[in-house]
């Protein structure tokens, strides 16, 4: 336990270091802002407080923005100890490699936490300023909160499988990119192409919630949206959410996490320094 | 008493590459040992299996009485890599409380690490700004966190200017008087030859020597030269005198082996005052260390 919380605190003055925490605070609230100030419209018409539009919308930042910071942060975290050289040396001290994983998780996490803490504050502050209804919408911010940890801590745990498939930075930096463009950009494209060409028929109904659960980034999407459905009425994406049952939705984004570490943990143990 | 690192015919194959070949070895407690050969015989590749970073084909390692890399054995192990590196956006001070955290000492020991290797001044800096020498600092005192029953150090001395090397081995003698085992490679005799107990040399993944100093040139049995000087007009009736030697000029030489070196010296001074003057130059430490690693035909 120890070994983890040194891990986690030097990683974490590492991260502050690299400017990791400047840029995640700056990214996250920089991108809030913009959408506060594009979802200014006025909300009576919905039928919804303010605040649970503002994280209707937030919660679609999240899928691309907590995925990319996540990866970004994780792709260095086993190919750069490698390049540099500082990887035997950590290997033959006490303690697992997954201890390793674990120290360097936790620091990460507490970057994104802040930089969600500070994206997700400033557009409920906007939202309170607007509308002084905005308390009801609460919940799904707090929801949207922790499951934005959970879904970075996914990404996480990819990034650092990614790193120690890669042995090399490039390598890795390269492999992160293309799995944030396939699962999050890509992945939607090709169910979407493939509803359309479907025309409602086999796919539609039965394989495609499915899709949806088996993607990460889909699941805490359905979840957030499901978990409030005037948001999901908001958002247009009512039916693909109505067709999943919340538990399941939840269910996807609790195990993501714990399956990426598990293939992180064994992509590491994988790695001869 | 048992011994802290025990191996036994060790081998170790990259790719069809014999980088270890039937490698046996044991290190004592209290004994410094060091591990000499060409870039390339396999020291490095040594020290990884005993740390337990290598897996290994054929033998047996022993480690602390465990497996390499068990738990048991990476608590009672410290290891300098071959070129320490360490993270460049953290402070000496950092960087040493972490690793002492790692061993479950308290962060606050770094200081006084520091200090043991001579690095108080730089603790507060970031190690990007450290000269290579002064990594190797670091990286030394990581090495000595919390009593290790081995050191392994690779190549411990090739980044420290002399006088730094002395200070290095007037640690690793206390380390040893203390009762620590230290296995440390170079790839130079002459920077190791009177500060350890034993030396093994590797040459293409085998042992070709072991034992100590005077061992290895009793063994390598390496002529002796004697250089004279001759007084004016002397050399040529010299040369003539002493078949076998070489004359340049007014000065000679002569080879002889261990043996025939008494015989030779009366023989020289028996030439009296044709003389100037005489040195006999016995085998240097290259010269040992190049019959031994060259022996395997290279
Ligand atoms: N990971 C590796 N893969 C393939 N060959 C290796 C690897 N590590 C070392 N070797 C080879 O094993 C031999 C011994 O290397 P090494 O132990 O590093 O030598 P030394 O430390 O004595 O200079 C060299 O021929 C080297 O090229
Ligand atoms: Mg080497």
């Amino acid at each position: 336990m120890n070994r983890i919380l040194a891990t986690a605190l030097t990683e974490f003055r590492i991260a502050f270091r690299n400017r990791w925490v400047a840029i995640a605070i700056g990214l996250m609230a920089l991108f809030a802002l913009v959408l506060s100030a594009a979802g200014s419209a006025p909300t009576g018409a919905l039928g919804a407080d303010r605040l649970s539009v503002t994280v209707a919308s937030l919660t679609s930042l999240a899928v691309y923005l907590v995925p990319l910071l996540a990866l970004l942060m994780a792709f260095d975290a086993i190919a750069g100890e490698a390049e540099r050289g500082t990887l035997p040396l950590l290997l033959t001290y006490p303690g697992s490699r997954v201890e390793i994983l674990l120290g360097k998780l936790a620091a990460h996490l507490c970057v994104l936490a802040l930089a969600l803490l500070a994206g997700y504050g400033l557009a409920a502050v906007a939202a309170f300023l607007a509308d002084p209804g905005a308390a009801s919408g609460l919940p799904a911010l707090f929801r949207l909160g922790w499951t934005s940890l959970l879904l970075g801590a996914t990404f996480l745990g990819a990034g650092y499988a990614l790193s120690a498939l890669a042995r090399r930075p490039s390598g890795a930096a390269g492999l992160a990119m293309g799995l944030w463009l396939g699962a999050v950009v890509l992945y939607d494209l090709a169910l979407l192409a493939a509803v359309v060409a479907d025309g409602g028929g086999w796919f539609t109904t039965d394989l495609f919630p499915l899709a949806l659960l088996a993607n990460p980034a889909d699941a805490f999407r359905l979840f957030n949206l499901a978990a409030s459905e005037a948001t999901a009425a908001a958002a247009g994406v009512g039916g693909a959410a109505a067709a999943v049952p919340l538990w399941q939705s939840a269910l996807s984004v609790l195990l993501w996490p714990l399956g990426a570490l598990a293939l992180a943990s064994a992509a590491f143990r994988r790695v001869t320094p | 008493m048992t011994s802290t690192l025990k191996i036994s015919a060790l081998t170790k194959t990259f790719a069809g590459l014999k980088a270890l070949d039937a490698v046996s070895l044991t290190v004592e407690p209290g004994m410094r040992v060091a591990l000499l050969g060409h870039n390339g015989a396999g020291k490095s590749t040594l020290m990884k299996i005993v740390l337990g970073l290598l897996p290994f084909d054929k033998g047996q390692v022993e480690v602390c009485g465990a497996a390499p890399g068990s738990t048991a054995a990476r608590a009672g192990v410290a290891y300098l890599p071959e070129n320490a590196a360490f993270h460049p956006a953290l402070t000496g001070e950092e960087q040493i409380g972490h690793y002492l955290a790692l061993r479950g000492e308290s962060p606050k020991g770094a200081r006084a690490l520091l200090e043991r290797v001579g690095l108080h001044e730089a603790a507060g800096r970031r190690i990007g700004s450290y000269s290579k020498g002064m990594r190797q600092r670091v990286g030394l005192a990581q090495a000595l966190i919390g009593r290790p029953r081995l050191l392994v150090l690779d190549e411990p001395t090739s980044g420290l200017d002399p006088v730094s090397r002395r200070d290095f081995y007037e640690l690793l003698d206390g380390l040893a008087a203390e009762g620590a085992a230290i296995l440390l490679s170079s790839h130079a005799l002459t920077e190791v030859e009177a500060r350890t107990d034993r030396l093994l040399i590797l040459s293409k993944g085998r042992m070709v020597a072991s034992g100590t100093l005077s061992d290895l040139r009793r063994e390598a049995a390496l002529p002796v030269t004697i250089h004279m000087t001759a007084r004016n007009g002397y050399a040529a009736d010299i040369a003539a005198a002493l078949p076998g030697s070489i004359r340049f000029g007014a000065d000679l030489q002569l080879s002889c082996s261990q043996e025939d070196k008494l015989g030779a010296l009366a023989r020289v001074t028996g030439l009296g005052d044709r003389l100037a003057d005489i040195e006999v130059v016995p085998p240097s430490l290259e010269d040992i260390y190049s019959h031994f690693s060259r022996r395997d035909g290279q």
